[in-house]
């Protein structure tokens, strides 16, 4: 059973109007890795210019953000669940 | 436009006078589509300020994956100016994350809120009427 990510609406256009796609792999950056490459207008959204995550997006798997947990590297197994989300911030300053 | 019903809007009143002396954050759940919102995430401003809040990252997900079993969606989000007017800052402006959001900003300068919703893409603020349903 491949890892299920789940889409913020933000992204949505880029992937046909889908609020969950599924990808086989072993780690987090395989799996967001064949995700750009089915839907190509998601590469700088979720990555930097470097291969970097991107700074203003959030990766979750299952119940941990995947930047304190290896980065890309992050292992995942059949059945996680994966959120991709946007920084949320602002204020009157 | 954005429907928020007023038991909604008193709610959110609620959680920023509540945040005082910080600015107060939530998001807004509902349908995507139609704006049309069915609930208010009142929660923490982890930036612990009054001049910028941060919605936890980890309070979004959960958020986002229990509106995801309602078959909703996260459709804006709402904040307070501590002592400024209901617009959206400069700030506001270049971190919207979302252009199919609603923008919420509850002025708490003057004596009674006020609340006001926007949109906000490709840097362009677009004000839009709130429906008291």
């Amino acid at each position: 059973m491949p890892v299920e990510v789940r889409i913020p609406t933000v992204l949505r256009p880029q992937t046909g109007g889908a609020a969950i796609v599924s990808y086989a792999g072993t780690t987090i950056g395989e799996v967001l890795h064949a995700m750009v490459a089915e839907h190509p207008g998601l590469q700088g959204q979720v990555f930097g210019p470097e291969g970097h995550l991107h700074r203003f997006v959030n990766i979750y798997v299952n119940d941990d953000d995947v930047r304190y947990t290896g980065g890309l590297d992050t292992p995942v197994a059949d059945g996680d669940q994966v959120s991709i989300l946007p920084a949320v911030a602002g204020g009157a300053a | 436009m954005l429907t928020l019903p007023v038991s909604l809007q008193m709610s959110m009143i609620a959680h920023c006078l509540e945040g005082l002396p910080e600015e107060a954050c939530g998001l807004l759940v509902g349908d995507y589509a139609t704006g049309v919102t069915e609930r208010l995430v009142p929660l923490e401003n982890v930036a612990h300020s009054a001049l910028v809040y941060t919605v936890d990252p980890k309070a979004h997900m959960l958020a986002d994956r229990a509106a995801a079993a309602d078959g909703l969606d996260i459709i804006g989000v709402f904040h307070s100016h501590t002592h400024t007017e209901a617009y959206p800052s400069p700030t506001d402006v270049a971190q919207a994350p979302d252009p199919g959001w609603h923008y919420v900003l509850i002025s708490l300068r003057d004596v009674y809120p006020v609340i006001r919703s926007y949109r906000i893409a490709d840097g362009i603020i677009t004000e839009e009427p709130i429906v008291s349903e």
